[in-house]
């Protein structure tokens, strides 16, 4: 059955709740009545494209500007390569990435001594301020983590 | 210049980076004089947000002055003294036309859920954000706004993402008078959301969370009730018995995927990352919520899924709004509320810190050291 050619201004009742005060998203959204315009508008010129840019695949092209902070690389490059294959929706999108923030970290550190220089662990996590005004709980956690280090250890030894 | 720098989980440091440069004829560049580390920042320091990129610069609430404008820029000029919303946004497309500044299809690249963002991840466009000395600012026609003369600089960073985002979460709300309001997380949303509340004619406004030093600085500064829920055997049953059994009118999750009070949520969100974080002020608001009230969301919540009592929301018949803030929108109304006097949003500001000592700002934030609500950051170029 082909109703395309129905006109739906027709249908009983059409259009006669349509008021700005009951959208939903009012007054978050300001209304202006020509969602149905969407694509039809002025677009600035193209940032151009001189590296590498992953783009989502729930898209036709790039946006017009975009950020350069940071472009793919290494192992954690090749896993965001994979997960800007699959959309959104997908968890094969989501946690590629997620395993590639963690390798991006390592390869972080691995840059830092190709470059001659050993982070400094201490400093970048502001344990300075944790003991200034958290000192018991940083012991503690310290002391657990001594703890579990040294009975991993000593398994480990016991083993061989 | 010197700039933030991630490292990973929990890492960060100041380094020198490039200067930033025009790469679109509508950029400036932005000599920063304040910048803020938000609640927002620290789901990335953590780790929880996708596609956070070791060498990324954060940072979506800053204020600076203009250094260098593109061939198109014709709103700001070199010199004027700005606040910049947190938000990329093109002015052009349909959302942008209609407030959604937040919502802006033109500025990420690698998502379509989100706009672009400053500072905010690859999930959010990737661009470098403003902790750091200067700052690449796209589409500086529409987002930058010429701090007026009269306004104290610590208010007018406050209102690139703080005031805005608080006051869109109450706005969001529906909020009619007499209704009563709870708002989860006594963060510095949560507790600008409680005070904008105010404005739109609740008769109860009430704040939960689980630091004392935070719900002492939320009841004095909102002038609300607040409760820890620790010291609760169960923060729904509280807010039902409170409400004549009957739920709270409006509830607003100022939280996000980092929630406390949920074993199993944290199991599942925070440690094993199975969901999204945990959702636990989401599940509260939800459950806590009058039949037919409305839940208001502003609290991040990064993807794969969570594990959303989603069938209480069709039972209840909640109204569920959420939206990043639209700051630009907003900014007339509320500009006009901090120079009359009916906001303060500098009374937020605890620390105040220099860009160098960037990793020790960080730990004190994310571990609540030493009674902080809200850090600022101060570039030493910034006079």
């Amino acid at each position: 059955m082909n109703n395309q050619n129905q006109d739906f201004k027709n249908i009983p009742g059409w259009g006669m709740d349509i008021d700005p005060d009951n959208e939903p998203t009012y007054p978050i959204k300001n209304y202006t009545g020509d969602d149905h315009k969407r694509s039809n508008y002025e677009k600035a010129e193209q940032q151009p494209i001189n590296i590498e840019l992953l783009k989502s695949n729930e898209r036709p092209r790039p946006s017009v500007v975009f950020g350069t902070s940071a472009p793919p690389s290494g192992l954690s490059g090749a896993i965001r390569r994979y997960a800007f294959k699959h959309s959104e929706d997908r968890y094969r999108h989501w946690i590629p990435l997620i395993l590639a923030d963690r390798i991006n970290a390592w390869e972080g550190i691995i840059d830092d001594f190709k470059k001659g220089s050993f982070p400094d662990i201490v400093k970048e996590r502001g344990w300075k301020s944790e003991f200034r005004y958290n000192p018991v709980n940083m012991i503690g956690k310290a002391a657990i983590t001594l703890a579990v280090g040294g009975l991993v250890i000593k398994y480990l030894c016991k083993r061989k | 210049m010197l700039a933030m720098n991630y490292r990973g989980p929990y890492r960060v440091r100041t380094v020198e980076r490039p200067m930033p440069e025009i790469l679109h004829p509508e950029d400036a560049i932005v000599r920063v004089t304040r910048t803020c580390i938000c609640g927002s920042d620290l789901h990335l320091y953590h780790g929880m947000v996708p596609d956070t990129r070791v060498g990324s610069t954060f940072g979506h609430e800053f204020t600076g002055v203009v250094e260098e404008v593109g061939p198109l820029v014709t709103n700001v000029k070199v010199g004027d003294h700005v606040l910049v919303p947190f938000n990329i946004a093109c002015g052009k497309c349909n959302f942008c036309k209609q407030g959604l500044y937040g919502n802006c299809h033109e500025s990420n690249t690698m998502a379509t859920a989100v706009g672009g963002i400053f500072g905010y991840s690859h999930t959010a466009g990737g661009f470098d954000g403003g902790q750091a000395e200067y700052v690449r600012v796209p589409y500086a026609n529409v987002g930058p706004t010429v701090i007026p003369p009269d306004m104290d600089p610590d208010d007018a960073v406050l209102l690139t993402d703080v005031v805005p985002t608080g006051y869109q979460a109450a706005e969001m709300g529906g909020i009619k008078e007499g209704d009563t309001v709870v708002v989860f997380g006594a963060g510095p949303i949560g507790i600008m959301a409680a005070r904008c509340a105010w404005f739109f004619g609740p008769s109860r406004v009430i704040i939960i969370d689980h630091v004392d030093y935070r719900l002492e600085f939320a009841k004095n500064y909102a002038k609300c009730e607040a409760y820890n829920f620790k010291s609760m055997d169960d923060p729904v049953v509280f807010l039902k018995k409170t409400t004549d059994w009957y739920g709270a009118d409006v509830c607003i999750d100022c939280v996000g995927c980092e929630a406390e009070g949920n074993a199993l949520q944290t199991f599942t969100g925070k440690l094993t990352l199975m969901q999204a974080g945990a959702a636990t002020a989401l599940q509260w608001a939800i459950n806590s919520v009058k039949k037919g009230g409305i839940v208001s969301v502003v609290g991040v919540y990064g993807p794969p899924f969570n594990y959303v009592p989603i069938g209480n929301i069709l039972n209840k018949g909640i109204t569920l709004r959420a939206n990043q803030a639209s700051v630009k929108r907003l900014l007339p109304r509320l500009i006009d509320h901090v120079q009359s006097g009916r906001l303060n949003p500098k009374g937020l500001i605890t620390h105040r810190v220099p860009l160098e000592e960037i990793s020790e700002a960080y730990r004190i934030f994310s571990s609540k050291l030493d009674e902080c609500i809200k850090t600022v950051l101060i570039p030493s170029t910034k006079s």
